[in-house]
Formats: C-alpha cells, sequence, structure tokens
C-alpha cells in the first residue's frame, strides 16, 4: 500500500514537472526579443509591419475620446493601423502585458513608475531619438531620465497653484491685491477668510501638496546628484511646521478632516475659500460644482522663494513592441504643439513643451499661472521603490496637527536612503 | 456525530474486500482527469511558479523561467521579516490589521451566524422564510456593491452619524481615523503614550504598543461590514445543520428536566461541532484574504490602517515592480492560514467527557464526599 501511494506520488511529480518545463520552454519563446540590446539610433528600432496598441490610464470619456481620435487619425495619415484602450488598471494591465512578453506599444507611465519599469528592461529609452527633445521643459526631461538616461516624451505637465474662491474672498473684504505672495500674507488671508462655515484653507494631506511648502522653505528630497537623500533638513521641517502653524490656528484643515476625499471637494463644496490643487481642478469644478467662481494663483513664495511641485505622465514604448520605429512617430506626432494643444482644450492638461507655451497662455488665460509655475516647480521622486516611501510618507501626514514634523521627516528620509542604497 | 465519526469496524472491512480490477482503476483516472488536468493548469502550477518567483529577481518582464532571471535565496523573505525597512514595517502593519480583523470578525461573524439560526429556525416564528431571505440578502450581493454602500453610510456626514446624533453622539470620521480602539480606549484612562517597554521594542518594524493598538476606526467599519455580510451564508450552514438535529435527545432532555439555555448549551451546540468547525475555518480563511473590500474601498488609507497582506502583496507586486517579495507576502499569508486551521482543528478536536463533568451526571462516579454532604 504505501510502496504503491510512492510511486503514485512520484508519477504526479513527474508529470508536474514535466508541465513546468514545458511552460518554460514557452515562456524563454515568446521573451527571445527582451534579450536585444537598448537601440542607439532610430534605424536599430524594430519595424515590423504590425497594428499598434496604445494603452492609457484615462481621467474621463474626454480624455479617452481625444487620445483616440488624435490616435485614428494619424493612423490614417501615416497607414499604420493603431487602437487606443482605456486601462481599467494601468499597473496591472501593464505587468499582464509585459510579463506575456506581448505589451502594448504606447502606453502612459508615471514618472514614479518609470525607474522601476526602466530596471526591469520594460521600456525603450527613446528620448535622445526625439528630433524636438531640447524642447521639453528640463525639468520634465529630469522626470524620466534615469540614471543619466532619457527614457520617455512627457505627455503633458500638472502643477500646483492657489485656487481661490472669489465668492468668499469678497464676502472677506479681500481684493485682487491681497492675492499672497509670501507665507505671511498666505497665513493672513486664511486667518481672515475663515468663518464658522468654511476654513481658509484645504488641502489634501499628501507629500504631493505640502510637497510644495517644504520646497518653498528651500527643501529637497535629495542632494543635486540624486545619491544622498536630505529629507530630514531644517528647511522641510519648516515647511511642515508653517502648514502645522495653520492647521493649530484653524485656519487650515484637511480634507480628511472635511470628510471629503481630497482638497478640490472641499473647495467645490465651499468647505474652503482656499485649496493647494493642480490644473485638473478645472475640469472637476467644471462637472461637479459649475457654480463655484474662483480664480488661480501662483504658490506663495516661501523664505527661500518660489517653489511647487510639477507632476507629469511620459508616452512609454515598449521594448518588446515589433513596432518601435512606428511608435515613436506615433509619439512624435502626440507630443508635437498642436496636439498638445488639442489635448489641451479637450481634457485641460497643460502641454509639455515650450514652444506651445505662448500660444496657451493666450487660449487660457486664467490658468496662466499653472504653466508659469512650471518655471519653479520641483519633480516628485523618480527613483525605483521611491512611490512607495512617499506613501508611507502620506500615511503619517494626516495626523500633522498634533505630530512632530522633524519625526515625520526622520522616518520618510530612513526609508528613503534605503531605496537610494538598493 | 461521535459514533458516526469514529465509524466502527470501516479499518476491519478493509482487507476482506477486493481489490478493483486495473481496468477499472484506469477508467476512474481518465474520468477525474479534467479535473485534474484543469486544477493542475490553472492551480498548481500557477502556484508553483509563484513560489519560484518568491525565491526569484524576477522583474515583471517576460517568463519568471527565462534566463534572466536568478535564484536569490530567501532574500525576499529576509527583506520582508527582518529588513529593517519599509517591507518589514508594512508587512508587520498589514499583519497587525488584519489579526485584529480576524480576532473580532469570526468569533462575532461565528456567534451572530448561530444566533441568527437559532432565531428563524424556531417552528413557532411567523414568516420564516422572509427572515432568513432578508438575514441571507446581504451575503448574495457584491462585495464591491456593498463596499460601496458602506463608504456613504459610513462617510462623515453620513446616515450612520446622523443617527447617532440622535441619541446625542458625535460619531467619528469613520473611514479617515487611524486611531486604534484600543488606544481609544486607554485614553478615556488619560493613557496617550505607551510605557517605554513597548513602544521602544519592536515586532517586524512595528512597536508593541501599535501591535496592541486594536483596528483602526476604519478598520472597525469594515468589522462590522464583514458580520453583517458574511452571517447570512454561515447562518444558511447552522440552519442546515439544526434541522439535522433528531429530535430524540431534546425530548430527552426535556424530560430530565434541562430548561431551554441548558439544553442550547449541553445538547444543541456540542451537536453542531462539525458544522462550528467548518464555520470558523472558512471563517479563519476568508478574513485572512480580505482583498476586495480595501481594493475598492480605502486602499489602505488611513495611515495604513486597513492595509492587509493580500492588498500589500498586490500592490508590491503591480505598484511597486517588486515580484518576489509580492510572491513572498502571498507566502508567508498561506503560512499563517495553514498554521492557524491546524491550531484550531486541535483546539476543536473531539474529546473524552473530562470525569469532573461526567460527575455531574454520572451517578456511579459521583465522590463519597459529595454523597455524604448531601445526606
Amino acid at each position: 500500500m504505501q510502496r504503491r501511494k510512492s510511486s503514485r506520488l512520484l508519477a504526479i511529480g513527474a508529470l508536474a514537472a514535466a508541465t513546468a518545463l514545458g511552460l518554460t520552454a514557452c515562456g524563454s519563446g515568446f521573451s527571445s526579443s527582451s534579450g536585444s540590446t537598448s537601440a542607439a539610433s532610430t534605424k536599430d528600432l524594430t519595424h515590423k509591419d504590425t497594428a499598434l496598441s496604445v494603452l492609457i490610464g484615462s481621467s474621463g470619456p474626454a480624455e479617452t475620446k481625444a487620445v483616440t481620435d488624435a490616435v485614428s487619425s494619424w493612423s490614417k495619415s501615416s497607414g499604420t493601423k493603431a487602437s487606443v484602450t482605456a486601462a481599467s488598471s494601468l499597473d496591472q494591465q501593464l505587468a499582464q502585458g509585459f510579463a506575456s512578453g506581448k505589451p502594448a506599444d504606447v502606453f502612459y507611465v508615471a514618472s514614479s513608475a518609470v525607474a522601476g519599469y526602466a530596471k526591469a528592461g520594460d521600456l525603450l529609452a527613446y528620448g535622445k531619438m526625439l528630433p524636438k527633445k531640447s524642447d521639453f521643459y528640463p525639468t520634465l526631461v529630469k522626470s524620466f531620465t534615469v540614471n543619466g538616461t532619457f527614457y520617455c516624451a512627457p505627455k503633458d505637465v500638472s502643477t500646483l497653484g492657489l485656487v481661490i474662491n472669489t465668492d468668499m474672498w469678497k464676502q472677506a473684504g479681500l481684493t485682487d491685491a491681497d492675492v499672497p505672495t509670501t507665507w505671511a500674507q498666505l497665513k493672513t488671508v486664511a486667518a481672515k477668510l475663515t468663518t464658522s462655515g468654511h476654513v481658509g484653507l484645504a488641502m489634501s494631506p499628501q507629500y504631493e501638496r505640502l510637497g510644495a511648502f517644504m520646497a518653498e522653505a528651500g527643501g529637497t528630497i535629495t542632494n543635486a546628484k540624486g545619491t544622498k537623500a536630505t529629507i530630514d533638513s531644517a528647511a522641510n521641517a519648516k515647511g511642515l511646521s508653517y502648514v502645522q502653524d495653520m492647521l493649530k490656528a484653524g485656519s487650515a484643515k484637511f480634507s480628511t478632516d472635511q470628510g471629503t476625499g481630497w482638497g478640490g471637494e472641499s473647495f467645490g463644496k465651499g468647505l474652503a475659500a482656499m485649496t493647494v490643487e493642480g490644473n485638473w481642478l478645472t475640469g472637476a469644478l467644471q462637472t461637479d460644482y459649475p457654480n463655484i467662481k474662483y480664480k488661480v494663483a501662483e504658490m506663495p513664495a516661501g523664505p527661500a522663494g518660489k517653489g511647487t511641485l510639477q507632476f507629469t505622465n511620459c508616452w512609454g514604448i515598449a521594448k518588446d513592441s515589433p513596432n518601435q520605429a512606428a511608435a515613436l512617430k506615433l509619439v512624435e506626432k502626440l507630443t508635437s504643439a498642436s496636439q498638445q494643444l488639442s489635448f489641451s482644450k479637450q481634457f485641460g492638461v497643460l502641454p509639455s513643451i515650450q514652444s506651445a507655451a505662448s500660444t496657451w497662455k493666450s487660449q487660457n488665460a486664467a490658468l496662466v499661472p499653472f504653466l508659469d509655475s512650471v518655471a519653479f516647480a520641483d519633480g516628485v521622486p523618480n527613483q525605483d521603490g521611491s512611490a512607495d516611501v512617499v506613501t508611507a510618507f502620506d500615511t503619517q501626514l494626516p495626523s500633522l496637527k498634533t505630530g512632530d514634523p522633524k519625526a515625520l521627516l526622520a522616518t520618510f528620509q530612513k526609508n528613503f536612503a534605503a531605496v537610494l542604497a538598493k | 456525530m461521535a459514533i458516526s465519526l469514529r465509524a466502527p469496524g470501516r479499518s476491519n472491512q478493509a482487507p476482506q474486500k477486493k481489490r478493483a480490477p486495473r481496468r477499472q482503476g484506469i477508467a476512474g483516472w481518465i474520468f477525474v482527469s479534467p479535473t485534474l488536468i484543469i486544477l493542475g493548469l490553472f492551480l498548481l502550477i500557477p502556484v508553483l511558479m509563484a513560489l519560484w518567483v518568491s525565491f526569484s529577481d524576477w522583474s515583471g518582464n517576460g517568463s519568471p523561467f527565462s534566463a534572466g532571471v536568478h535564484f536569490i535565496g530567501t532574500k525576499n523573505y529576509q527583506q520582508l521579516l527582518s529588513g529593517g525597512g519599509l517591507a518589514e514595517t508594512n508587512l508587520g502593519t498589514s499583519l497587525r490589521n488584519n489579526a485584529w480583523y480576524v480576532l473580532l470578525v469570526v468569533p462575532i461573524q461565528t456567534a451572530v451566524s448561530l444566533f441568527l439560526a437559532v432565531l428563524v429556525n424556531r417552528a413557532v416564528l411567523r414568516g420564516r422564510g422572509f427572515f432568513r431571505t432578508a438575514f441571507y440578502f446581504p451575503s448574495v450581493t457584491s462585495s464591491v456593491a456593498i463596499t460601496v454602500l458602506w463608504l456613504f453610510l459610513f462617510s462623515t456626514t453620513g446616515a450612520v452619524n446622523k443617527a447617532l446624533s440622535y441619541f446625542g453622539l458625535h460619531g467619528p470620521n469613520w473611514f479617515n481615523d487611524p486611531n486604534g480602539l484600543v488606544h481609544i480606549v486607554f485614553g478615556w484612562f488619560g493613557v496617550h503614550t505607551g510605557p517605554a517597554a513597548l513602544t521602544q521594542h519592536t515586532a517586524l518594524g512595528v512597536s508593541w504598543w501599535d501591535w496592541l493598538a486594536g483596528p483602526s476606526v476604519a478598520m472597525t467599519a469594515f468589522i462590522i461590514m464583514a458580520v453583517f455580510t458574511t452571517s447570512g451564508t454561515f447562518m444558511l450552514l447552522f440552519i442546515a445543520a439544526l434541522q439535522n438535529l433528531g429530535g430524540d435527545v431534546q425530548e430527552a432532555a426535556m424530560m430530565d428536566g434541562a430548561n431551554g439555555w441548558q439544553r442550547f448549551w449541553r445538547i444543541t451546540l456540542p451537536q453542531l461541532r462539525p458544522t462550528l468547525f467548518t464555520v470558523l475555518t472558512l471563517g479563519l480563511i476568508g478574513t485572512w484574504q480580505i482583498f476586495d473590500q480595501i481594493y475598492t474601498g480605502t486602499k489602505g488609507a488611513p495611515e495604513n490602517t486597513t492595509l492587509t497582506p493580500s492588498y500589500l502583496s498586490y500592490t508590491s507586486a503591480f505598484g511597486n515592480q517588486e515580484w518576489g517579495q509580492g510572491a513572498a507576502i502571498a507566502f508567508i499569508l498561506f503560512i499563517i492560514i495553514v498554521v492557524l486551521t491546524i491550531l484550531q482543528r486541535a483546539v476543536l478536536r473531539e474529546r473524552r467527557v473530562s470525569k469532573r463533568r461526567m460527575r455531574q451526571y454520572d451517578p456511579s462516579l459521583q465522590s463519597t464526599s459529595s454523597k455524604e454532604l448531601s445526606r
């Protein structure tokens, strides 16, 4: 009995091993193309005549339609077939593509994810092949540069600004001349704007908002070379303390404490007279809170001058794509001035190239402060694993009001140093 | 029940049985082969692949068995269990959160489902069908839909806080409140920071004081939701078991003068032991694997107090490209579930009734001293 059992186990084991081997074989079969070294010039790109698939993490129907229209018009003029898919979960769908060896050819990549994909060998480093690469804002290029290699073309840009509810502004007896340009002024107007119904300033408790204040105080995440974490500096602590003071004074509140999902919701619901948000807020206000009247100002300057944060995605091209040459052509079209201006009109993003700036400003006079802010904006950290560290910091921020800024930054510093050492 | 479990004579019969002809064996294998192949292809082999990934440096590009992927030993596990970095803290936090969740959900949902089953099993209850359907209804609704409903109910200005305000209570900011229940209770007595013995020492990157924080207010909302949704399912199991119980034992107990309370605890509940085991095991496994509520609801917020190992495994792999760590978390979770299930089996196994308890019922065992006393 015992003997039969063991021989049966052996048979099952052998079967499993054989199947696993079979899988290994087909696995190595379709990943063979990933072994090729990165292309040095456009001549080395793969150029099989296959249809392109474009995978986007869309903000809504407007963006999906705009990208679909742009890609199909390119497809018609170039003769290469192309289709656009709006991902329901971009990370997950990209991962499935990379693992199977048949990824989407062109896709969105967040600046925080670019280093991870680059390290895994998922991305084609085509940055230097772009004919107009010097037209992109330098800070955006930096966001997509990993170990000195410019990987992918910035799709667009968003910056943080101070958004003001003009009705509440007037009610508090403030005029255009009172728009704050310094920290001290911001503190004063926030206090003036605070009533029983709303607070002066509300924002989401995230590094992606408070980081602007840290930058205004002169704080940085790493040194210029990106080799050492510099988070536990006095400047960063000063930035957090400034926000903490306003929280303690009651003139500022976090959206979480108002029971809203983000600063924009607090602002739209009239729970705050000002908020720190990006240009995406304008779209949200238009659809959800069309009655709010607002204006946009640059973030007020801190002790170290002006500062804000900048966010961006790029158009990634898969290294495993069989038609990289056509993909590159598509990306050139999608990042061209005329196309970016058209995207901007359809779903409210800022163009990532400097040559489109003046036309954009004339078309969007009210939103000019957002684009002007690109000049002094810092990108969010893009090192491999940094997204996780920033999230860990974000989990601590809601308790900033009662917490110790230095202790929060010390944990941030420790975790970020570990990421850099990896 | 005890009799059927012991199955007397089964072991004696086996050798007498004729061995089945070989052809029948082959036919048997052919009949089960579709299931075996499907299970192997979609369950066993992916599990083995994941096991390999947890010991490798696979980065998510191409097959995990391709040439560029290396065996790196237990490095992924080391980083999670003793790395001292963010990976360890996150795992510790997620295990803390989930342990409190299991500790509260499993006993409460078992008790509630048993209570409901006993209620709707009573012959005198009018409209039993209605109540059974009503209690079972949350279980057949999609968990995503219920999570969204919960987010509305438990929002700061939601229905729950409104209802609480009628009683003069100021409800918490449910899904945004990271404070642990145990810490809150300590806070009532003026204890806001733990003793140095607890705050200075850590396990898995989380201080002992934080391990003892209890579920956060946000997690408590999930706990209430789990009890609300799964009690109906387990109620059904208990009803089925209750209907299988013979009335004779109950009647015998009545004749012996046992009251309703005694009959429940001494007659009904012991007979439900196999069902109780099933419910507890299913509950334990289900609660350790909580994912969809977190994914659709809070994504780990506030302050990572609703982060669970399953969700952490997902974000490590798909969000951070740390595929090895993601797989390793899944296997750590697997080991925890297996160990706890074995432990629970041992606790709930059939034991001989102890002498002390037997004495109450069996006159021959009654000690002489008590007899003398009664005289």
